[in-house]
């Protein structure tokens, strides 16, 4: 059983880890939805793996397994939770500025699709509110 | 118990919680109520300071369950001296943000700044390692807000690289948690302290990994080669009052190592011996040259101080790596430095960017005055209290095997980042935009030239509190130093902090 989940949880960070690498924010996202899963697996494994065993008393009990990791698993998923729904906010936020969903966009020019209400990089990242940026603040 | 210690991570939290529900649409109040929490943080974390003086580590048991079945808060002079720093830089950042305006381009900006700070607060205080993660994702979350605070295409694209390399971090902070807690048993520091000192014959390898892993994390934190990449990219394109908030960001990273490479991997550990002392040495020496190189090479002020931010850490590195005494105590002294130089230069810039006219970059002297006294300081030049810190650094790092090279990058690199900042700094301050002044779309109706926009009063000020605090930093470094040279001398007697948590019974 220990070699099985070991394999699982090693595959599964594998994958993430692949996909984090990835150009594209959809990728990096599922990636990063992947880690999380494993990690809460290895969370879980940390207490030792024990099987029908109760976490909290029981008078039936004959031995118990430990409480603590499943306790840090729920912390975990929770906080993972939240951060992932950040993520892609953030991405769609990103992608909805930018109309490109790279991690690490620098639009092409001759990139940019028809659409008419389009407007190239160097025009769109400016500071809404501030001045044209200029000298060595330039980008 | 002193119910003062939870007061820290308490007070911001519900701030935060109240402005964003109930003043989401008042700004006027937003920043009443947000000056106001800091004014009194800063009265807290300084009542709790004075409080440790004496020498004594006081606890908060959460819910009054004994450690290490529960979580419990410590209070030492350490984590009092970060609180203490933390407020101070808060209380001139927020000014700075109200009197700039920058906190009504985009919704809450002081919720969110509230709620960071109640993660960096929680992240000092903590004595549990599981509850130092939860208020590492506390205070990441919010960062993650302030960060793309005010949006543009740029900004959000940084944002979400600083995202989700965060998120790794997370993950593997998770894995390094699972690991020690398989070979330990225990989440709690001082618990987990005593467990590594007799680990089973067997489990020192997994120990080391599980402390390997930890230290990747908190590298990343602390922006440490080769895990800094995340870094000039993320703070050149935050906004810049929020870059110097984040100052404190990368000294959390350094508090962490400080504390879990003392306490639970220092000198007591047999098993452990100095390994993490031997990775830590390399890996500050690199950080420092990238950023001494990233400080020549930038091109762009907000990108330079960026890389001057990496070559702090860097410095700060070495200094921790060496797990002396003095060695500690130069850490400690140019920690609180480097933190206060960065939110100055990061807040002067943002001043530079703002006031820059038409044809003339900056009005007048004032604001190029201020960034010179900020690249003073950030560069360790004479007379700030950067020259004393790097003084400390080298002297800390006498007569060890290493003094050659240690003393060979710091001095080169000082000389490195005095060059690049006074290259980028007369370029952009003696250099006319457009040196022709008799172009008619460089004058005015009445045929003088555009001036610059006028600076503001609130912002200038603001920008004076971490200069002011250097500048006592280097008046006052005599009684400072005492203190923490204490400091120091605390963070080694670890029998002192695990006494305080578990009790008497525990030590021997």
């Amino acid at each position: 059983m220990e070699a099985l989940l070991a394999i699982i949880i090693g595959l599964q960070t594998a994958g993430g880890l692949y996909l984090v690498m990835r150009l594209r924010t959809f990728s990096v996202i599922i990636g990063t939805a992947l880690l999380t899963y494993s990690v809460n697996l290895f969370l879980f494994a940390s207490g030792r793996l024990a099987i029908n065993m109760p976490p909290i008393y029981s008078k039936y009990a004959e031995g118990y397994t430990d409480p603590l990791p499943q306790a840090l698993v729920l912390t975990a998923i929770v906080i993972s939770f939240g951060m992932t729904a950040v993520v892609v906010l953030i991405a769609l936020g990103a992608f909805l500025e930018s109309d490109t969903d790279q991690i690490d966009v620098r639009r092409d020019p001759q990139d940019l699709d028809l659409d008419p209400d389009e407007v190239p990089l160097d025009v769109d990242s400016r500071e809404p509110g501030l001045q044209e940026p200029k000298g060595d603040f330039a980008q | 118990m002193n119910h003062w210690i939870i007061a820290p991570v308490l007070l911001p939290a519900m701030f935060a919680a109240v402005m964003a529900m109930a003043m989401r649409h008042d700004l006027l109040l937003q920043r009443v109520f947000s000056v106001a929490a800091i004014v009194a943080l800063v009265m807290i974390a300084t009542g709790l300071f004075v409080t440790t003086l004496d020498g004594t580590v006081q606890t908060y048991k959460l819910g009054n369950w004994d450690a290490p079945f529960g979580i419990v808060l410590v209070l030492d002079r350490l984590s009092a001296l970060m609180l203490v720093m933390t407020s101070l830089l808060a209380f001139g950042v927020v000014l700075y943000a109200v009197g700039s305006d920058w906190d009504s381009r985009g919704r809450h900006f002081h919720a969110l700044f509230l709620f960071q700070l109640m993660g960096v607060n929680g992240a000092f205080l903590t004595g549990d390692a599981f509850n130092l993660f939860v208020f590492f994702e506390v205070l990441l979350i919010a960062s993650y807000g302030l960060m793309i605070h005010g949006g543009g295409g740029m900004r959000l694209r940084a944002g979400l690289q600083y995202v989700v390399m965060n998120l790794v971090g997370s993950t593997l902070f998770l894995f390094a948690m699972g690991t020690l807690y398989a070979v330990t048993g225990t989440l709690n520091m001082a618990d987990m302290a005593l467990r590594v000192r007799d680990i089973a014959p067997g489990n020192e390898a997994l120990l080391l990994v599980g402390g390997a892993l930890l230290l990747i994390v908190f590298g990343i934190k602390a922006a440490a080669f080769p895990v800094h990449l995340w870094l000039p990219g993320t703070y050149a394109n935050a906004p810049l009052p929020v870059t110097a908030l984040f100052a404190i960001m990368t000294k959390v990273g350094a508090y962490a190592i400080l504390r879990m490479y003392t306490l639970v991997f220092g000198a007591d550990a047999g098993a452990v011996g100095d390994f993490f002392a031997g990775i830590l040495l390399p890996v500050g020496i690199l950080t420092l040259v990238i950023g001494a190189t990233g400080v020549i090479g930038a091109k762009l002020l907000p990108r330079q101080a960026s890389f001057s931010v990496l070559a702090s850490m860097g410095t700060l590195l070495i200094a921790i790596s060496l797990f002396s005494e003095a060695g500690t105590t130069a850490a400690l002294y140019y920690m609180v430095h480097s933190t206060f130089a960065a939110a100055l230069l990061f807040l002067v810039l943002d001043l530079v960017q703002d006031s820059q006219g038409v044809t003339i970059r900056a009005p007048g002297g004032l604001v190029a005055s201020l960034f010179f006294a900020a690249a003073i300081a950030v560069a360790g030049m004479p007379p700030l209290s950067g020259f004393l810190g790097k003084l400390l650094v080298l002297d800390a790092s006498r007569g060890l095997p290493e003094t050659p090279l240690i003393w060979a990058v710091i001095l080169t690199t000082s000389l490195m980042l005095i060059v690049g900042f006074g290259l980028r700094g007369s370029r952009y301050f003696w250099k006319p935009l457009d040196p022709n002044f008799t172009n008619p779309a460089n004058l005015d109706a009445d045929g003088e030239p555009h001036p610059a926009h006028p600076i503001k009063p609130l912002a200038v000020t603001a920008a004076f509190v971490p200069l002011v605090l250097l500048i006592m930093l280097t008046v006052a470094a005599g009684p400072i130093m005492e203190v923490l040279q204490d400091t120091a001398l605390q963070l080694r007697e670890t029998g002192i902090y695990i006494e305080a948590v578990l009790g008497p019974q525990a030590e021997g």
